[in-house]
């Protein structure tokens, strides 16, 4: 088992944004969180990288309890994400963004930086490499020295993808890689990540575009309010009457 | 077009080793022990916005406690040679170790703070080091100082009048330089902007962003505590005045109007601050007889605020786009900054 959650729960004030939310995500698959607006989907994400330290239950990475450590360290246990609203180190080219993606794979420190030791030229030279590669997959690498600002949003959102797998994660948190994508462009995408897949990557998604994650994710746990209501293949999750309840609305004589 | 290229980067691979030529060349054209006098102040305060510029500019964290870090490097000069003989070279790496070591102290809960706390915060270390300075009367003289510094020797050479410390603050304003810009194109570099970018995101990158600004910290305190050291051999004597809260201001204002995350901010900022003053200190008498310092203030004041309507972004931000609230933004050429060529 690659991550396990156990009971997860996280208060804001009186409000339970999570409660008692669990899932496991096996290696190597694609395992989508959804729900309506304000389920708490992104808190789960925000949980699962340390942005967040939960109130209640227990986060498991590779077997070890990931709850409580800070977001570098969980990065560095192997779980980078990319987020809802872009946030792209914009100033920096798409290169540099990638490059900064790879972080964890350099070593050189503060004093060696400012005085520029040999060692340091290889090391870049190795970064800029792997990172081209990188931006070659997503279709970027002839836009590298373009501000990431410059670029179109769609384009944008492969590059925040792109720097999430630069420091080579064993596990990717998209959320909500899709939205603000048009129908081709998110083609391409359930295209790549089902590649990703492919190459052994195991992807958590939070999703409003259903066609894609019925058309990607191996299994999906729905949220509402905070609590899971339903999990299963997409199959499963759109024949149970719960979620169909959720998604329209309780309310019966509005139809 | 690719003559016209190719001429451009001709200007520009020579153009900076000759202006940086040209600039040491002026003490040799310089008459004037005051205007070298004023150069040289420029140079120290660029060493410490530079510095300052990494912490703002990039690690994103405020500091109006620089004076007094400024202050612990020129005591710490000040007292190693006079109290306890020791060697000027010596004290020199005493003035920029001990605000290195009290960064490093003070740097852990202080850089937790955010925004006004941090900016309070380190106001109150300021202030705090420059009561220090003014009440421990056996150690630091107390209001009067210390006088009677010796020159700083290096090897054989003693830099004991105003053309030799010029070439070696420029010297060192040179070494800083040169340093920032390997870092900043670093490894360590790109971490530093990430976090002005998106902390969220640098962290989620692997980078541990409290202890990269805890280290800019330390480094701008370093460097800060170099130009104290400086000072004191250049002036030999230290008295708390130039070490004060006011001090502190006029650096983060420095590096705000040279522009922040800037190559050339620092000494842009620097010169103009130490120049205006200067011009102002001189102008104001021959148009208002009999006017006080509180004018300079406020001429001062008003000629800033133009600059940060037109140039919000500060000087050195050449070929980023300004963000004034007037369309129309003045190049880099109007305003007669080296970019011209």
């Amino acid at each position: 088992m690659l991550l396990e959650v156990q009971g997860l729960t996280k208060h804001f004030g009186g409000v339970a944004a999570v409660r008692d939310v669990g899932f496991k995500v096996i290696e190597g698959t694609i395992f989508a969180l959804i729900g309506p607006n304000g389920a708490g989907k992104t808190t789960v994400f925000n949980l699962i990288t340390g942005m967040l330290q939960p109130d209640g239950g227990s986060i498991n990475f590779l077997g070890k309890r990931i709850d409580g450590l800070k977001p570098y360290q969980i990065a560095a246990a192997g779980i980078t994400r990319t987020f809802q609203n872009l946030q792209l180190f914009s100033g920096m080219t798409v290169l540099e963004n990638v490059m900064t993606g790879a972080h964890l794979k350099g070593k050189t420190g503060f004093v060696k930086s400012i005085l520029r030791r040999p060692g340091i030229n290889a090391e870049d030279k190795q970064i800029i490499e792997q990172s081209m590669a990188l931006l070659g997959e997503v279709g970027l690498d002839s836009s590298a020295d373009l501000p990431a600002a410059a670029l179109p949003f769609g384009r944008q959102r492969l590059l925040e993808i792109a720097r999430a797998l630069a420091s080579g994660p064993r596990l990717v948190l998209l959320d909500e890689p899709a939205a603000g994508l048009n129908s081709t462009e998110t083609k391409t995408l359930a295209r790549f990540l089902k590649k990703l897949r492919e190459n052994g990557l195991t992807m958590v998604l939070v999703e409003h575009d259903m066609e894609t994650v019925m058309e990607v994710a191996d299994r999906i746990l729905v949220l509402n309010f905070g609590r899971g209501i339903a999990e299963g293949t997409p199959a499963e999750v759109q024949a149970d009457p719960e979620v169909i309840r959720a998604y329209l609305g309780e309310d019966e004589q509005i139809a | 077009m690719d003559r016209f290229r190719c001429l451009m980067k001709i200007k520009k691979t020579f153009l900076w080793p000759a202006a940086v030529l040209l600039f040491l060349a002026l003490p040799l054209v310089i008459d004037s022990n005051y205007l070298i006098s004023v150069l040289i102040v420029i140079g120290l305060y660029t060493i410490i916005v530079q510095g300052l510029g990494i912490l703002m500019g990039y690690a994103g964290q405020v500091s109006f406690g620089h004076g007094g870090f400024f202050g612990l490097g020129g005591y710490a000069v000040a007292i190693m040679t006079t109290r306890y003989g020791w060697h000027p070279v010596l004290a020199l790496l005493a003035a920029i170790i001990l605000p290195g070591l009290i960064a490093a102290i003070i740097g852990r809960p202080t850089l937790k703070l955010r925004e006004l706390y941090l900016a309070m915060g380190t106001m109150g270390f300021g202030i705090l080091i420059h009561t220090m300075f003014n009440e421990a009367g056996e150690l630091t003289g107390g209001p009067s100082g210390i006088a009677g510094i010796p020159y700083l020797t290096i090897g054989g050479l003693t830099f004991d009048n105003d053309i030799k410390f010029f070439y070696l603050i420029w010297a060192v304003v040179l070494l800083v330089l040169f340093g920032i810009n390997n870092l900043i194109r670093s490894r360590v570099g790109r971490a530093l902007r990430a976090i002005s970018e998106s902390e969220h995101a640098a962290e989620t990158a692997g980078i541990d962003t409290g202890k990269l600004k805890l280290k800019a910290f330390i480094f701008s305190a370093l460097l800060a505590g170099l130009a104290g050291g400086l000072y004191a051999f250049y002036v030999t004597f230290v008295s708390p005045a130039p070490f004060g809260f006011n001090t502190s201001v006029q650096f983060v204002l420095m590096a705000v109007v040279g522009g922040l995350g800037t190559f050339l901010g620092p000494l842009l900022g620097a010169a103009l601050v130490v120049l205006l003053g200067e011009l102002l200190r001189w102008a104001i008498p021959l148009v208002i007889p009999g006017a006080g310092g509180e004018y300079e203030i406020i001429f001062f004041g008003l000629i800033l605020v133009v600059l940060m309507i037109y140039r919000p972004e500060g000087l050195g931000a050449f070929g980023k786009i300004s963000k004034s609230p007037m369309e129309k933004t003045p190049a880099a050429s109007d305003v007669g900054l080296p970019e011209s060529g």
